[in-house]
């Protein structure tokens, strides 16, 4: 039972391998680009991809706005 | 353990997701409808895009951004699940409450507070023809800015009241003294941070509509999340305990 290796003070964040913060990471990126306002702004960074991002963002358009994001 | 918390909480996500996604279908959309039938009535032509209007070549139809409402909803859910199977990785023992029911619903209940309750306080969601195009890039800095430090304020009131436990400190003071700090932080970045937008003409009875159903379309999420990986814990848990 691996529960049994974990101490009773639960795990330290040493303890947390390494794809686990890369996983987070990966998750926390796809999160802004579909909350984030517009593809437009991600343009210098990713050039020709910004224009999906932006089909992205009118196909989300309904939720985010319900979600609470700013949207225009 | 953690890619377990982890798929549970990918899978917790999507339900939850999808389960806020339709309850922003059935109460969300018609305030979405009626604000887009007023934009196009003034039809200033300020040119975002919702389907259907006059002019401009729109990607999506209306009902496409309905198909996409769940899309949004589930990819939303998916993402902060994930997070939320990791984050519980680390906060499951440090947590007070005895069941993994329990853990779960009070590691969403932080989560609703500290992603959106907080954020939403200073800049409540607004329906289309709410806000100046031009500002979206401020406003959107804004509200991550505040999503960010309100996580912040959350976890560290959390980490404070647990350090002054530690010490022995007695219940009302150390609850008063955690909830009044977080108040002072969030009341001060509230003042600094730019002003929600104006409303303008908009019917304020519809704005209230919109905003209840956005708040309730998050708080079936938190709790959809919570209660299904509390849930799907519960069950892990007994056959643990069966084996």
């Amino acid at each position: 039972m691996e529960e049994k290796t974990i101490s009773r003070g639960g795990i330290s964040l040493g303890d947390i391998p390494v794809w686990s913060w890369l996983v987070a990471a990966l998750l926390l990126l796809a999160f802004f680009m579909i909350m984030s306002s517009s593809g437009g702004l991600l343009a210098p960074y990713i050039g020709q991809l910004a224009g999906a991002t932006d089909y992205l963002h009118e196909f989300a358009h309904d939720g985010r706005h319900l979600l609470g994001v700013p949207c225009h | 353990m953690i890619a377990t918390l982890l798929r549970r909480g990918l899978l917790a996500g999507l339900l939850a997701g999808l389960l806020a996604g339709g309850f922003a279908f059935v109460l969300g959309e018609p305030t979405i409808d009626q604000s887009i039938e007023l934009e196009q009535m003034a039809s200033d032509g300020h040119g975002h895009s919702h389907g259907e209007e006059g002019g401009e070549e729109e990607p999506f139809s209306r009902t496409g951004q309905k198909v996409g409402l769940f899309f949004a909803t589930g990819l939303f859910g998916v993402t902060s699940g994930g997070i939320f199977g990791l984050a519980f990785a680390y906060f499951r023992d440090r947590l007070q409450a005895a069941s993994e029911w329990g853990r779960s619903l009070s590691l969403a209940g932080a989560g609703f507070l500290a992603i959106f309750l907080i954020p939403f306080l200073k800049y409540p969601a607004n329906p289309p023809t709410v806000g100046d195009p031009e500002t979206i890039g401020v406003r959107t800095t804004a509200y991550f800015a505040l999503m960010a430090l309100s996580l912040a304020v959350v976890i560290g009131g959390w980490a404070a009241a647990r350090a002054l436990r530690r010490r022995g400190m007695g219940t009302p003071a150390r609850q008063a003294l955690v909830v009044a700090g977080c108040a002072i932080v969030v009341a001060t970045a509230f003042a600094l941070l730019p002003a929600s937008p104006d409303a303008g003409e908009f019917p304020a009875g519809l704005l209230w509509e919109f905003r209840m159903s956005s708040l309730g379309t998050q708080a079936v999420f938190w709790i959809g999340l919570g209660g299904a990986f509390g849930l799907l814990g519960e069950r892990a848990a007994r056959k643990r305990a069966d084996a």
